[in-house]
């Protein structure tokens, strides 16, 4: 990531928005990266989980929302559960989420998954992956 | 002794072979699962958002109609319907602001619901508090020289405030079955996601979540996998299809839930299971260690 990081660009979104829709305060993490190093999903991620919350500490959730990691993320709060500050890596996840899914950018299309395979699919897959992925 | 029982939407679809062998084990112990009425989905996932209510009103209403049962004791056999039922309550519970607001929304509700009044139970949680020595008493099958692994996924686990056991060394399908005689083999996946709902438009994750999680299983010699998600049970059963076409070294693992082996050692009628359910065949495996 080859970002520069100026005075202007540090803040640059609500973060009183984004605790409102978190309920996390991201400060209280300190980077040790123990998040990142248990993610069953890390290796398909752009981003490390550590590497958003220091992105989004640094105001830059553009930068964040460039990559693919809030949307690999499945919630499985491994993470969490691991944090020695005890911050939800699952909440910032999904307020990055909120906040792309709320300016009407849904990121699954129901059309688009082939029939074949929602006829396949358990209820629970395909109401959890819309209750994630489309407002 | 009845229980209040949700079965949550999958349990009557895809995994009838779990709602079935699971509702069959309670009569054994004269336990009475009472469907509750009017029940709605829960939504599968809670929602981790702090200004959104509305995805919370769901599982709501199911606690109401559970609280409105008579007996506050709600059985779920679904992880991802115990996750999301469980966490609903809780918020409610802690939030009494956001309680306030929910209650206004759903005005035409008539019962009064704080959070409190229902507690979430999975099966196996229910089954630990028969206890593996009754259990065991009604042994009417050995298994013959059985190797199985355990699978627990996360829903059942994680958040810590509503974890039905260890989020790091869970031990309920352990001690239901070390005290059949059934060896429980060690492999370092049984707690780690299976990739959960990136199945509907991530499937290589999942493919390659499943790789790791069965191969690492077979190394531990074991004959079976046992589980309690139908979501887990879709992603680390029926990808294996794909994986064998994929890779002619990756070795198949019959996937099944907890409850279809418990009730086979049971001595409960194996026809109550639609074999054809399942893309990997365990039958074969089940027959040479003599429960089939």
């Amino acid at each position: 990531m080859n970002n520069k990081l100026t005075l202007e660009n540090i803040q640059q979104f609500d973060l009183d928005e984004f605790q409102e829709i978190s309920g996390e305060n991201i400060f209280a993490c300190y980077q040790c990266g123990n998040c990142s190093a248990g993610c069953p999903a890390a290796d398909f991620m752009d981003l490390a989980p550590h590497e958003v919350i220091r992105l989004l500490q640094l105001g830059q959730i553009d930068e964040v929302v460039k990559t693919n990691t809030v949307w690999i993320c499945a919630a499985c709060v491994t993470c969490r559960v691991r944090c020695p500050k005890g911050v939800d890596l699952s909440k910032i996840m999904e307020a990055v989420r909120q906040i792309v899914l709320r300016k009407k950018n849904n990121y699954v299309d129901l059309n688009k998954i082939e029939s074949e395979l929602r006829e396949k699919l358990p209820q629970i897959a395909l109401v959890g992956n819309f209750r994630k992925f489309t407002l | 002794m009845e229980i209040s029982y949700y079965p949550g939407c999958t349990l009557k679809t895809s995994a009838k072979n779990y709602e079935k062998t699971g509702l069959a084990l309670l009569p054994i112990f004269d336990i009475s699962p009472v469907e509750i009425k009017d029940w709605v989905c829960c939504g599968a996932t809670y929602s981790l958002t702090s200004d959104n209510l509305m995805y919370q009103l769901a599982p709501i209403r199911t606690l109401i109609r559970a609280k409105e049962s008579g007996n506050p004791r709600l059985l779920t056999l679904c992880d991802m319907c115990y996750n999301t039922l469980k966490r609903a309550a809780l918020f409610i519970e802690n939030d009494e602001e956001k309680r306030e607001k929910i209650k206004n929304f759903m005005d035409e509700e008539e019962t009064d619901y704080r959070g409190d009044e229902v507690e979430v139970v999975h099966l196996l949680t229910l089954l630990n508090e028969i206890g593996s020595q009754k259990i065991s008493e009604k042994l009417v099958k050995s298994p013959l020289d059985l190797k199985i692994a355990t699978y627990y996924g996360c829903m059942l686990l994680r958040p810590k405030e509503i974890q039905a056991d260890s989020a790091e060394n869970p031990q309920l399908m352990e001690n239901i079955f070390q005290g059949m005689g059934v060896e429980v083999v060690e492999y370092p996946f049984r707690t780690e996601c299976c990739g959960s709902y990136q199945i509907v438009n991530r499937r290589e994750i999942i493919l390659d979540r499943t790789k790791k999680i069965i191969s690492s299983a077979v190394k531990n010699n074991a004959d079976l996998m046992v589980l309690s998600c139908p979501l887990c049970d879709y992603n680390l059963e029926a990808t294996q299809k794909e994986l064998i076409e994929q890779d002619s070294n990756f070795k198949p693992l019959p996937v099944l839930y907890f409850s279809q082996l418990l009730a086979l050692i049971l001595g409960i009628d194996p026809e109550i299971n639609d074999w054809s359910l399942h893309n990997i065949d365990p039958t074969p495996v089940l027959k040479r260690k003599g429960l089939l």
